[in-house]
């Protein structure tokens, strides 16, 4: 076998013994806890056919809010990042608050959050985008900070234009690191905007999940689960994908 | 405290004065955001009544278990990974996606199957902390030089002294990395799975305040997880800046 199909094989293996656990945990805990993997699967079939219009609408919803808390978290994200990049004294005054705020559990706001924006969907899209802001500013700060000087000296030395210098030097030597910055803003959104979900509100996939469990309905809240992971880990790949061939590149 | 030190703490200051002032006019509605004095007054109330105590204690005891099982399996689990490179590269797409799935919304998966006890809060912290200290260990343990195992031999070294006195300080930047984000992702999952459903603990106590239109205990129990989330990252970075001294001489 080739090194890349051992590998591949590999990690197969790790899948299928993933799948095995939850089997196993299947037969320990029992039917009322979890379902199997066959039945969850099918489950899920069913979401996508039989009851796709109930299914659709709270995907619909996820899928606005966080679209839209994306949305906010890049523009504010960069525009932070970018800001405290390119100023050195305010990057080095605010980079340890970025990061405090960071590690702050942000689930201690959300009250906050719901009461200035009440409930419904813009709270959802702000607790959202306070999950991703942080961290896309925190690596666009980084990548603008950490361009290397011989750049802009050379960007000097040819007397580009200040608009040449940011599509010619800036932009190509931060991208990789921003974008890794994107990626990490996309997963934590996401996670953001279903936390929002389970804790209040009356729809999306999150509610389906906290619904379901409140009414003791196993197979909604695995296959909605499961659902969300898979979706989460394949956008996960696609940007890892484009963050790895970046990071080649230069 | 140096220039930038000041410069950080007069913004921050300026912030919360704004907040104040913001509130006191009337500009921000009194039954969304209390005066930050106000919220001091009624956390030092609250703590003095010792209403509160039984849910800080709660919470407190979920993440240390949580900090203190997912650091020593996360480096344990590090360190066997990293001996066998075959696993590791198996595993390496599972790690990477880890945390861009949005892991609550297994917790009712786990309440399901532990009930309704303080079990699931203190796996979902544990599960929140763990990779990112075992990914933390491997980062570690790949930046140890390999002049350093060499020194080791010519002092016959034994294997265990090798690992206390070269590799662990070698490694240890990482290591610390690794600690921090296993401090702030144990707060995290045990705050927000008290959020989502529990029948005690700081975040059920914030989420029941918010419900009852109790914002003097809400903004006091929020302060108060903000005050030891940013003193806890404050002592470990100085505990870091010390040792790494000592180990490394700058």
């Amino acid at each position: 076998m080739t090194s890349a199909a051992k590998r591949g094989f590999d990690i197969l293996l790790v899948l299928a013994a993933l799948v095995a656990g939850w089997q196993a945990l299947y037969h320990v805990a029992g039917e009322t806890a979890l379902t199997s993997p066959a039945q969850t699967v099918a489950y899920v079939g069913e979401l996508f056919t039989t009851k796709s219009a109930m299914f659709g609408r709270h995907a619909w919803e996820t899928g606005r809010a966080f679209l839209m808390a994306l949305g906010l978290s890049y523009l504010i994200g960069l525009a932070i990042g970018v800001a405290l990049g390119a100023h050195r004294l305010s990057g080095a005054v605010g980079e340890p608050i970025l990061v405090a705020l960071y590690s702050l559990p942000k689930v201690t706001l959300y009250p906050v959050i719901l009461l200035v924006f009440g409930l419904g969907l813009s709270a959802k899209v702000a607790f959202g985008a306070i999950h991703g802001v942080v961290p896309v500013a925190i690596f666009a700060m980084n990548a603008i900070r950490h361009i290397k000087p011989a750049y802009l000296k050379t960007a000097k030395t040819m007397r580009l234009a200040p608009h040449q210098v940011v599509a010619t030097v800036i932009v190509p030597a931060a991208l990789p690191e921003i974008v890794t910055g994107l990626r990490v803003g996309f997963s934590l959104t996401l996670l953001g905007v279903i936390i929002g979900e389970m804790f209040a509100s009356k729809q999306g996939l999150g509610f389906m999940v906290i619904n379901a469990i409140n009414l003791a309905d196993v197979e909604t809240m695995m296959a909605v689960a499961l659902i969300l992971f898979v979706a989460a880990a394949i956008a996960n790949g696609i940007l890892l994908w484009i963050d790895h061939r970046l990071h080649k590149r230069v | 405290m140096s220039r930038i030190g000041w410069i950080r703490l007069a913004v921050l200051l300026a912030l919360v004065a704004l907040l104040e002032i913001l509130v006191r006019i009337g500009s921000i509605p009194y039954k969304t955001m209390l005066p930050p004095s106000e919220m001091l007054t009624a956390l030092v109330r609250l703590l003095a009544a010792g209403t509160a105590t039984r849910d800080i204690v709660q919470t407190l005891t979920c993440v240390g278990a949580a900090l203190v099982s997912s650091v020593v399996a996360g480096f344990g689990l590090g360190v066997a990974i990293h001996r066998f490179p075959r696993v590791r590269r198996a595993l390496e797409p599972f790690f990477a996606t880890y945390y861009a799935v949005p892991f609550f919304i297994f917790y009712p998966v786990l309440i399901a199957i532990f009930d309704l006890s303080l079990l699931p809060i203190i796996l979902m912290g544990f599960a929140f902390a763990v990779i990112a200290m075992c990914i933390a260990t491997i980062n570690g343990l790949d930046r140890v030089p390999r002049v350093l195992g060499k020194v080791a031999r010519m002092h016959r070294m034994r294997e265990f002294e090798t690992a206390v006195r070269m590799k662990l300080p070698a490694a240890a930047p990482h290591l610390f990395t690794g600690l921090k984000l296993c401090v702030a992702y144990s707060f995290i999952g045990v705050i927000a799975s008290e959020f989502i459903l529990a029948p005690s603990g700081l975040g059920h106590a914030i989420a029941y305040a918010y419900n009852d239109f109790d914002n003097r205990t809400m903004y006091a129990l929020m302060l108060f997880v903000m005050i030891v989330v940013v003193t806890l990252n404050m002592l470990l970075h100085g505990w870091e800046q010390r040792l790494l001294k000592r180990w490394h001489g700058r």
